[in-house]
This record gives C-alpha cells, sequence and structure tokens, in this order.
C-alpha cells in the first residue's frame, strides 16, 4: 500500500461529493419541469416529441399507470433490440460482414442493454456489427439510464408530495431527463473523451502490421460516444471485450479518474435531489454520507487485498501487489478503486479483471452488488434501493424513540413495510436460488475456468452481477451458452423489475399520505447517528444472507490460499 | 388508584397457569396467528421425526438435545404470551365477581317487576333504589343519587350522578347509595362498559395492532429471506463435494429467523394495554394506544389541568382616595362568611399581607352570591359591603372618577391573567380585588418535558384572549385557545390534523363528543356523560385530565418496547452466523475455522450453544417485554442514541459473550 494508493481513494470521494450539489441542483431543475438555460435551444424539440406522439406532459399518472407506460416501453425496446440482434447479417453498416446472433445471446444481450446490467456474454469486437451496437445497444444505455433516473424521480415524488395521487408522467420524465441531461453531458464528455485520445469513427477495422511482422486487425468504431454513456448511464456494455482496460476505451490517467467520477455522478447528484424535493437538503447529504462510508471501507479492505498480493505468487518469486489480470497503467490502486466504484454504482465497466483479484479482493465487489447496489449505485435505482433500506432502518430503529415510523415526514406502515420486504428479498431469492442451481446442474458447472471455491465464486459473481443489473463479469466464466444466457437473461429481467414494481406501489402509497411535520419528537434521520444505523442495516438486512454463500465462495477461496492450497 | 394493587409479575399464582398456557397454545390453530414461531414449531416437529426414524448429523445425545431446547423456544414464546395474558385475566375474574349476577326493577306502566339483567333491552327504564347495584349502563332520567363507583374505578368515594347534566351516566355493576335514580338503558347485555372493560383485560378479543401487523409482515419477511439463504446451503455444499445436515440446516434456520421479538411481539402488546389498565385508563383498541405515542399536540382544559380549579385572592388594588387598607378591611369584612375559595384566600391575603383583623358582628345579614345580581356582600347595622363583578358593581354606584379609575385597574388585572372583583362600601368605590388563577406546581415542567418529546400544548379556556394569554405565558404551554366553543374545538383539531398532526385532548361534556371523536386520542372522563364516553377512544375511571400526559408517554413506551427488541433480535444474527457456520462448513473446507471466532470447543458444541442462547433469550427478556423499556422524556436523538447503544450494539454484542458462556458450560458437562 502506498500514501498515493490512499490519497486516491480519498481524493476520488473528495471528487465525489464536490460534484453531487451541482449534478443535484441540475436533476432537480428536470424533476420539477423547471425552465433550464437549455430550454432555449431544445424547449421546441422536447414539445416537438410530446405533439407527435400525442402526450400531454403535465398530466400528472398514478403509480399504476406509470409502471405501465414504463414496462410497455421498455418491453418494445427489448424486442426491437432482439429483433435487431437476431437480423444483424441483413442489416447495413456491418463492415466485417458478422452474421445474426443466436437466439439465447440475442435474448440475453437485449435483456441485459434494456435492464440497464449491459452483460455481455460476447466480444464487442467480434459479434457486434456498428449497427448493432448504436442502434440496438446505444439506445438502450441512454433510454436505460433514463428509465432508472425517471423511476427514482416517481419515487423522490412519493415523498415529497402530500395527499397526492400521482407520481409523474413517465413520458415526460423520460424525454426530459434524455434531452436535457443525458443528450447534452455525453455530448461535453465524448468530446473530452476525443481530446483524451479515445477514437470516434464510421471506418471500421484497421489492419496493422505488427514489429513482428504479423498482420493484426484492430478494432475501431464511434467508441468516445458510446464511452461517455456506457459511464454516466452506468451501462457498463464496453465497445471492446476489454471495456475500459483497454487503451481505446480508457486511454491514460486522467480518463480513468474522469471515468470512475463519471459512474458516480448522477447517482450522487440525486440524492442531493432527494433532499431538496422533500425540503431539506440534509437528507439527501446523510444518504450520500452513508453511500460514501460503506463505499470508503469496501475500496479500502479491496485495496489492501491487492496490495498485499498472493502468497503463493511472492513463494514463486513475483513480489508485491497482486497485478494479475490488471493493466500495469492503472496498477493496484486504481484498479482496486475502479472494481469497488463500478460494483457499487451498477456500472459494469472494468478495468481490470476481477476473476484475478485475490478472494478478499473480489468478495468487496460481490458483496457491493449483493447489497442491491445501494452504495451510490446505478442511475436512479441507487436511490430508490437505499430509500427501500431508509423505510426498513426506520421502520425497525423508529420505533425505538416511540412513535410509529416516519421517514422524511411520511410514515412507514403495513403497506409499504411489505413492499419493501418484497422489493429487498427479490435479490438473495433469485442470487442464491439461481447460483444453487447452477452449481449442482452439469450447464452450470461446464461454464468455470476454475475449480474449487473460485470456480464456485465465478458463478455466484455471474448471477449477483445480472440480478443486481450490474454486467460486470468475473471473467473466467464461459456464459455464452444457452444455460447461461437464458438463465442470466430472466435474472437480469427479474432483478430489475421485480424491484421496480414494489418500489413504485410504496411510491403511489407514499405520495397519498400526508406529511408529519418534524418535531423534536420526530426520529432523527440527518445525523451521524443515522448514517451509521443505515450502513448497519444495510450490511445485516442486506448482506447477512449472504454470509454462507461467501464464505464459500471468496473466504474459503482467501484461506485455502494463505494456507496455499490449491485446486 | 387503588387497583394497581394487582398481583406482581411472577407471582406463583400466575406462573403456573402460564406454564399450563405455554402447553395449551400448541395448538396449531393458535400457533399459526405468530408465523415465525409456527415456523419454529414445525422445525422442531420435523427434527422430532428425524430424530425418530434417524439421519445423519451428530450422535442421538446432540440431536435429542437440539430437539428438546428447539420445543422449549416455541414453548417460551407461547409461555411470554400466556403470563401476559394471565395478568389480565386475573384482573377481569376479579371484574366479573363483582358484576356477579344483575336484575333490575323495570318500570312497567305504574308498577316495576324484577328481571335478570340479561333480559334489559335498550330503551327500558329501571328504578334503582339505596344499596341497590345499577344493572346496566344507561343515563339517569329522574333523581339525584350518590353512587358508588368503586368496582369501576377502585374509588371508594360516592359521586353524585342526576339526570339532564354532564353527570347522567351510569355504569352496570357500581351501587346506589342514597337516594334513588330511574336509569334508561343505553347498552344491551353483554354490551356494557364493564363487559367490554373485561374483554379488554383478558385480552379475549385483542386485535393486532397496525404497527403490530407492520411488524409480523416484517418479521415474515426476514423468515423468508432466512429460509432462502438455509435453502440454498445444500446446493452450495454439494457443489463443494459435501453436505450438510439437516438437522444442522435446522438449527441455523431457528437461530437466524427473528425468534425472539416474534415470541415476545404479543406479551408486549398485551402488557401494554394492561399498564394503562393499571393506570385506570380503557383505551377501546390497541390502535388508540399506540397512537397516544404519536401525539404531536395536546390539547388541555386550563381548569382543573394547568390550574388549580379555584382562583386565589393575591393582591387588593385601592382606587380614589381609598387606602389599601381600607379596602383590605372592607374586604375582609365581606368575604368573612363567604366559604368559597375566592372568599377564604381573600381572608388569609388580608390578614396576612394587610395585619387587618375584623370580626363578623352579631346580627350582620349575610348576602349571598347570585347568579342574577353576581354580588355578595354584609350588611351589618353601621355599614354595608358589597364585592362582585365589575360590571355589576358600576350598575349599582354613580358615575365618578373613581368608577373610571376601577375600570382602568380591573382592565389592567384582567389583561395580566387575572380576575378582578369590585368592592363598594357605604355606596362608595373602594378598589378590586386581584383573583388570579394558580398554575398547578410542576406542570410547567411538565410542559418543558413535553416540548423536548415534539409535543405541542395547547390551552383551552372560556376566558378572553388576554386572559389566557397571560396565564398561557405564566404556565409555558406553546398556544392557547380563547373564549373557546365546542365548535372551535373541534375546528382546531381538524385545522391540526390537516397539517399531518396528530391530536389528542380529553373532556367529559356532552358538547365535547364532536372534538372526542375527532381526536386521535380522545380521552372521556369517567365522570362525563354517556355520549362522551362512547365518542373517546379512552376512558380515565379517575377522571383526571393531567393523565393525558402519561398517556402519552405509556404509549412510547410500547413502541419503544417493541422497537428495542426487534433491535436487538436482529442484531443477534451476527454472532450466531459466526457460531454456526464455521460448525457447518469446516467439514468442506477446514481453513474457514478462522470463522469461529469465539473458539467454540466442538461443532456440535457450537450450534447446541446458539440455539440454547436462542431459547433462554426469550424467557430472560419476559419481564422486559412486561415492564416496558423505560421511557424518559428527552429527545428524540438522545432516546435513539441510548437504546441504539443498549438494544443495537448490546443485541451485536451480548450474544457472543452468552454463546460462549453456554459453550463453556456445555463443553464443561461434556454434553456435546
Amino acid at each position: 500500500m502506498t500514501v498515493q494508493g490512499w490519497l486516491l481513494i480519498l481524493g476520488f470521494v473528495a471528487l465525489v461529493v464536490l460534484v453531487a450539489k451541482p449534478m443535484g441542483v441540475w436533476l432537480f431543475a428536470i424533476l420539477e419541469g423547471r425552465r433550464t438555460p437549455l430550454h432555449a435551444v431544445l424547449g421546441p424539440v422536447e414539445r416537438g416529441f410530446y405533439a407527435a406522439a400525442g402526450v400531454d406532459p403535465a398530466q400528472d399518472r398514478g403509480w399504476r399507470r406509470y409502471g405501465v407506460d414504463m414496462l410497455v416501453f421498455n418491453l418494445i425496446g427489448l424486442l426491437l433490440t432482439y429483433t435487431i440482434l437476431r437480423l444483424q447479417g441483413v442489416l447495413p453498416w456491418n463492415s466485417q460482414g458478422l452474421p445474426g446472433l443466436s437466439g439465447h445471446l440475442a435474448f440475453n444481450t437485449a435483456v441485459s442493454f434494456t435492464t440497464n446490467t449491459n452483460w455481455q456474454s460476447y466480444g464487442g469486437e467480434a459479434v457486434m456489427s456498428q449497427f448493432s451496437q448504436m442502434v440496438g445497444l446505444t439506445i438502450h444505455n441512454f433510454f436505460s439510464a433514463a428509465t432508472g433516473i425517471a423511476l427514482a424521480f416517481a419515487f423522490i415524488r412519493g415523498f415529497a408530495r402530500r395527499e397526492a395521487s400521482g407520481v409523474g408522467n413517465f413520458w415526460a420524465d423520460m424525454t426530459r431527463v434524455t434531452l436535457y441531461l443525458l443528450l447534452p453531458a455525453c455530448l461535453v464528455y465524448a468530446v473530452v473523451l476525443l481530446a483524451g485520445g479515445v477514437p470516434q469513427t464510421l471506418s471500421g477495422a484497421v489492419d496493422a502490421t505488427t514489429l513482428e511482422g504479423a498482420r493484426q486487425t484492430i478494432g475501431l468504431g464511434p467508441v468516445a460516444s458510446q464511452e461517455a454513456i456506457k459511464m454516466l448511464g452506468t451501462n457498463g456494455g464496453g465497445y471492446f471485450n476489454a471495456n475500459s482496460a483497454h487503451p481505446f476505451e480508457n486511454p491514460g490517467a486522467l480518463t480513468n479518474l474522469l471515468q470512475m467520477l463519471s459512474i458516480f455522478a448522477i447517482g450522487a447528484g440525486l440524492t442531493w435531489t432527494f433532499g431538496k424535493a422533500v425540503g431539506n437538503t440534509k437528507q439527501g447529504w446523510a444518504i450520500l454520507a452513508a453511500m460514501l462510508l460503506l463505499f470508503t471501507i469496501g475500496a479500502g479492505v479491496t485495496y489492501s487485498a491487492e496490495a498485499a498480493g498472493n502468497p503463493i505468487h511472492h513463494a514463486l518469486g513475483i513480489a508485491g501487489g497482486n497485478m494479475e489480470g490488471k493493466e500495469v497503467r492503472f496498477g493496484v490502486a486504481a484498479s482496486a478503486l475502479f472494481a469497488t466504484i463500478t460494483t457499487a454504482a451498477s456500472c459494469g465497466a472494468v478495468n481490470a479483471m476481477h476473476d484475478s483479484f485475490t478472494p478478499i479482493g473480489g468478495m468487496v465487489p460481490l458483496f457491493n452488488m449483493q447489497l442491491g447496489e445501494v452504495i451510490v449505485g446505478g442511475v436512479g435505482a441507487g436511490l430508490y434501493g437505499i430509500l427501500l433500506y431508509c423505510i426498513l432502518g426506520v421502520f425497525v430503529a423508529g420505533l425505538m424513540v416511540g412513535r410509529t415510523p416516519e421517514y422524511v415526514g411520511k410514515k412507514i406502515e403495513g403497506r409499504e413495510v411489505k413492499l419493501a420486504v418484497l422489493a429487498i428479498a427479490v435479490l438473495p431469492l433469485i442470487i442464491l436460488g439461481m447460483t444453487g442451481l447452477a452449481a449442482v446442474s452439469e450447464a452450470g458447472l461446464a461454464g468455470r475456468a476454475n475449480m474449487g471455491p473460485h470456480g464456485f465464486s465465478e458463478i455466484l459473481y455471474a448471477f449477483t452481477s445480472a440480478v443486481a443489473n450490474n454486467g460486470s463479469a468475473f471473467a473466467g466464466l464461459t456464459a455464452n451458452t444457452a444455460f447461461y444466457n437464458g438463465l442470466l437473461g430472466v435474472a437480469m429481467w427479474l432483478g430489475r423489475f421485480f424491484v421496480i414494481i414494489p418500489m413504485l406501489a410504496i411510491a403511489g402509497s407514499l405520495a397519498a399520505k400526508r406529511v408529519v411535520p418534524a418535531s423534536t419528537g420526530s426520529f432523527p434521520t440527518t445525523g451521524p447517528l443515522w448514517v451509521g444505523l443505515l450502513c448497519a442495516v444495510i450490511l445485516i438486512l442486506g448482506g447477512l444472507t449472504f454470509l454462507p454463500a461467501l464464505a464459500l465462495g471468496p473466504i474459503a477461496d482467501q484461506v485455502a490460499m494463505l494456507r496455499g492450497d490449491l485446486f | 388508584m387503588s387497583r394497581t394493587a394487582s398481583p406482581s409479575m411472577f407471582s406463583g399464582t400466575l406462573i403456573g397457569p402460564a406454564i399450563a398456557g405455554a402447553f395449551a397454545k400448541l395448538d396449531p390453530r393458535q400457533l399459526i396467528r405468530n408465523p415465525v414461531m409456527f415456523v419454529t414449531a414445525v422445525v422442531a416437529l420435523l427434527l422430532t421425526v428425524l430424530l425418530i426414524v434417524g439421519s445423519p448429523g451428530g450422535g442421538i445425545a446432540f440431536k435429542a438435545q437440539l430437539v428438546f431446547w428447539l420445543w422449549l423456544t416455541v414453548l417460551f414464546g407461547n409461555f411470554a404470551e400466556a403470563l401476559a395474558e394471565g395478568r389480565g385475566k386475573a384482573q377481569a375474574a376479579s371484574l366479573r365477581a363483582t358484576k356477579g349476577e344483575l336484575t333490575g326493577n323495570r318500570i312497567v306502566g305504574s308498577g316495576t317487576e324484577s328481571v335478570p339483567a340479561s333480559a334489559l333491552k335498550v330503551g327500558d327504564i329501571v328504578l334503582v333504589s339505596v344499596g341497590e347495584l345499577i344493572p346496566a349502563d344507561g343515563e339517569v332520567v329522574e333523581g339525584v343519587a350518590s353512587v358508588n363507583e368503586a368496582a369501576i374505578t377502585g374509588e371508594s368515594a360516592p359521586v353524585i350522578r342526576e339526570g339532564g347534566g354532564d353527570r347522567s351516566a351510569v355504569t352496570a355493576g357500581t351501587r346506589v347509595v342514597s337516594d334513588y335514580l330511574k336509569v334508561r338503558v343505553t347498552a344491551g347485555p353483554g354490551q356494557g362498559f364493564l363487559d367490554r372493560m373485561i374483554a379488554l383485560v383478558e385480552g379475549a378479543e385483542r386485535q393486532k395492532t397496525p404497527n403490530e401487523i407492520a411488524l409480523t409482515i416484517l418479521l415474515v419477511g426476514l423468515t423468508i429471506v432466512f429460509l432462502i439463504a438455509v435453502g440454498t446451503i445444500p446446493m452450495f455444499a454439494n457443489y463443494a463435494a459435501g453436505a450438510v445436515p439437516v438437522v444442522i440446516l435446522a438449527a441455523l434456520l431457528i437461530t437466524l429467523i427473528p425468534t425472539t421479538i416474534a415470541a415476545l411481539l404479543s406479551a408486549i402488546g398485551i402488557a401494554g394495554m394492561d399498564r394503562l389498565v393499571r393506570f385506570n385508563v380503557l383505551a377501546k383498541s390497541g390502535r388508540a394506544v399506540e397512537a397516544a405515542g404519536d401525539i404531536d399536540v395536546l390539547l388541555l382544559d386550563k381548569t382543573g389541568t394547568i390550574t388549580l380549579g379555584d382562583r386565589q385572592a393575591s393582591e387588593f388594588r385601592a382606587v380614589g382616595r381609598a387606602s389599601e387598607r381600607e379596602l383590605a378591611e372592607a374586604v375582609m369584612l365581606a368575604s368573612l362568611a363567604d366559604e368559597t375559595p375566592e372568599g377564604r384566600s381573600s381572608v388569609v391575603l388580608a390578614r396576612e399581607k394587610y395585619g387587618v383583623d375584623v370580626a363578623l358582628p352579631a346580627g350582620a345579614e349575610i348576602i349571598a352570591f347570585s347568579a342574577q345580581t353576581r354580588l355578595s356582600g354584609v350588611r351589618t347595622d353601621d355599614t354595608f359591603v358589597q364585592k362582585g363583578a365589575v360590571d355589576s358593581i358600576l350598575k349599582i354606584v354613580p358615575d365618578s372618577p373613581a368608577a373610571a379609575e376601577l375600570r382602568r385597574v380591573t382592565d389592567e388585572i384582567a389583561r395580566a391573567g387575572g380576575t378582578p372583583l369590585a368592592v363598594v362600601r357605604d355606596g362608595r368605590i373602594l378598589g378590586a380585588i386581584y383573583l388570579k388563577d394558580i398554575i398547578k406546581g410542576g406542570i410547567r415542567e411538565r410542559f418543558v418535558e413535553l416540548r423536548r418529546m415534539g409535543i405541542r400544548t395547547v390551552m383551552i379556556t372560556g376566558d378572553n384572549p388576554l386572559t389566557a394569554a397571560s396565564i398561557a405565558a405564566e404556565a409555558g404551554v406553546d398556544d392557547f385557545l380563547a373564549q373557546a366553543t365546542p365548535e372551535d374545538k373541534l375546528a382546531f383539531i381538524r385545522k391540526e390534523q390537516v397539517g399531518g398532526r396528530l391530536v389528542a385532548m380529553c373532556g367529559d361534556g356532552t358538547n365535547d363528543a364532536p372534538a372526542l371523536a375527532q381526536a386521535d386520542v380522545g380521552v372521556a372522563m369517567n365522570t362525563g356523560t354517556q355520549a362522551a364516553r362512547e365518542a373517546g377512544n379512552m376512558v380515565d375511571l379517575d377522571s383526571d385530565p393531567t393523565k393525558l400526559i402519561e398517556i402519552v408517554g405509556l404509549g412510547k413506551q410500547l413502541l419503544m418496547t417493541r422497537g428495542a427488541l426487534t433491535t436487538f433480535s436482529i442484531s443477534n444474527d451476527v454472532a450466531k452466523y459466526f457460531a454456526i457456520l464455521p460448525a457447518m462448513f469446516v467439514v468442506l473446507y477446514p481453513g474457514l475455522a478462522v470463522l469461529n471466532v469465539m473458539g467454540l470447543a466442538t461443532p456440535e458444541s457450537a450450534i447446541l450453544s446458539a440455539i440454547i442462547f436462542n431459547a433462554l433469550i426469550i424467557p430472560l427478556l419476559v419481564p422486559l417485554a412486561l415492564k416496558g423499556v423505560k421511557y424518559r422524556p428527552v429527545g428524540a436523538g438522545a432516546l435513539l442514541a441510548r437504546n441504539l447503544a443498549i438494544y443495537g450494539v448490546g443485541g451485536l454484542i451480548s450474544p457472543f459473550i452468552g454463546i460462549k458462556l453456554i459453550d463453556l458450560a456445555v463443553s464443561g458437562l461434556g454434553l456435546a
């Protein structure tokens, strides 16, 4: 471990805090439908969309209608992408003449991009045409991110409104988020990445002659534009198989820092927006504080584990930290930090191979996802995820101040508890259930690259990543089989929408309630006490369920590594 | 409150039936009402079967002990509930005894007929003579009588009951000790106040309260999550080319699911209602008790709650050319025969502050206060002193500079929150008596406490706004409602509720009924009318409006106890994982022995110790569940910090110590 390494981690946390408020202010304007400087140019475009679609943006919808609109939109997107991927061979912009995808791969990929997971069972440059990348996949990078933010908006309205019947208008939220946030931000960001050395071209691959005289095909394409939304929208699906470890996706230290920061930017900003909307920005800061506390602990553990290295390697004379599967350009600290960020948020972009981390170093990313990606989390999804924990935390501990529990002025009653438990139970149910299934089935075991507990970690990681809509891979696992593509596709769909539906129902139920004015008798949800409590609730209610699985995977693996056992 | 002398918590008379009750409650139809304990019972049954047919995983002695402790866990939970119910049942039995078999004299035509109380219908009129028990709840239609209500209130001093006023309600089972009453029956057989009270304390018709239901949902949710966590372990173990015996999985499941709070949940609820009953307050529903904890605004009547009922003379103000001593002498003379608190305090003030001492001359004519003249006085052979309401005095004396000054002085007194009485001697205005509302001792401190708890107090008074403002300031209430009519009260409550606040109030008159019904917690005085008692969701048997403050505390205590034990129960899980996981997995990967942080002797001993801890913690916490977590009137932040430290952090650490100690005992005794 080095001082620079720790400074990088703490400096990054400080940057996130700095970014949160400006981003939150901007998001709040969009949430409220207020006029922004961009309206002068984009206002007519926005109105044009409404007119074309026959949508009245002022029409307030109840949670059911909001949910139906959202589901219909996502289903159409799913079908569209599935069709494009299947018909890739006959569609244009296919410079390498790539054929259509197999049914299960197309299904898996379409679900993956629709659900903001961006799990990739394939290597992008070898399977996807430019058309598939730009039309079939990149649109989802925008729409799945916008869907997440829109849903967070609906949830925020649930807390902020009083005695209201609606939670907003899905179409208006989608249009505004895309138009006033994602598109302009990505435009600027892509240009910055271009300046940092990321290519942007439609000319396809180039052939190069290497120093040894061999011929090599180097894939090229509109990388910068995809890179921007991949990070900002916590999508994580890379243009290249190597993702952000590829020099064309992530050329240097500065782009690396910028990419890490952009993963957290919107998620962190939404906490501020939440606080502002419920009338007390301290509420938002408290949530962000809890997120960053858990994050810093996780990053610290990963960094320590990676920097300590592997004693088996040490015995072979390879000194220092664990550099297996890491880019030398980034080193131990930046790789450990990136891995923690990408799994804390629901991004899934990687700049190192998580499979090659030490077992404990790899357990932190795994655990981050198992907590439901509430540590900043996916755009929108992180906020509504942690708010579900807030509801449970307030319910359990809130009674201890002698009042029936309330959070930001809303009474938490049977209905909210039931729905929150439902949403939070989805994760262990699917992750553990499907991992168990894969761990005992022929087809499941076939995909492993390793034996022993590490192979188990690979399977566990895949399902965790899918259900949590992360999309990062532990690598190692060969997932492009009908078994894994199918099962993981289902896992991604359930992991996204089986959390969203109960969450929306809570939003509807909360919006209809009165606001209880805060008093000194109200449960305090702003101070350090609450931050600590929230972290404990996340770890105990969210994390404890996975302890047996973690014990048999990474923990057994780590113990074996320290004892020098090989499998 | 003489009825608080009920059996102590662990007296033998309650323990015995509670143990019997614990076994009776093994009836699956009863167990299913508590899903977590039901799961525990099912698992215990499963292991019992496995014990008999034989299964892998440890020796027969180990498995027999596991089964024994699992059943004990279920029984402990049942015992806690039975014990809480037992206390109520004992009270209900004594109530039933007082009620006995009542008979009534129904008025038929011009005579009466004796019928059993069960034959009385709503609308019947009964005659109750001296010495008889009132056969049914009703309203006095004729007569004035003193009634001994000790059977209900525990208060042996009789109270007056008469028709037409705010004291017209009578309760079945109370005794007429003077005169007679004609009572119109308002409650049919089995519907009366006493019947409801019996049902309430007995807990027979206990409905789960909204918060209890929500908590049960959470506990069921956690149980399902842990079922998944434990249910998938065999597949994971299979991957590691091993197997985990069902016995051990079952043990892990039972320690993880929130058995502690589930076992104590209904006991906490019953004990909470019971505390209220001991406090001589009857809540008609558990919902009302919970709402009491949530109260944001307390509406308190000024008289009797904030101030002593009586006003006292605090100063004499002379006007014109009269001296204070002259005034004091006149006041004393006029008040010597006045037995009202105002009169008595005037005499004391004149003697102690002004050193005046006059005696009532023989043959003096005493003019008593009358509502028409609003004056009282004394006429002797050589003087005539009158005192009374300022307006009335001004009517009987000619306008003069002294009259103008009197007006000014009395306005001043009113502004300062006092009530002025004017004094005239032989047609000459002497000055005014300053009558002051005396704020009850300690009440100001109570309001400070309430404010710290985040509760706003609002004083309700019939006084004018000036007087009300001044008393409000002196008593330290946050707000006041002056010249309040029943409609004003109702409107005020509605306004607060629209703002999202919960309001509590107490009242006794029929005109209070709408407000009592509208309030989230409406406490009716037992001396009040039937309408008020019907409208409120609590009845205070002692008719003491100050109790509203304690009722809020009791409501909070109930919720806090529930929260504290839930937090404790959930944080226990961390240690239990560390006890059982290494024991379970060490056969798969020997290296996982590092997770055995407590250094437990053997895998069997670790599992058994965790199960024993899980069972024993229930009876250990029964006293806390029944007594309730101590409530302190401090802000929510301080309360949370304290309870989190005790029940959260304590819940995290204590099982590590407890399980280790049990393990030492278990391995020391060679049990596993």
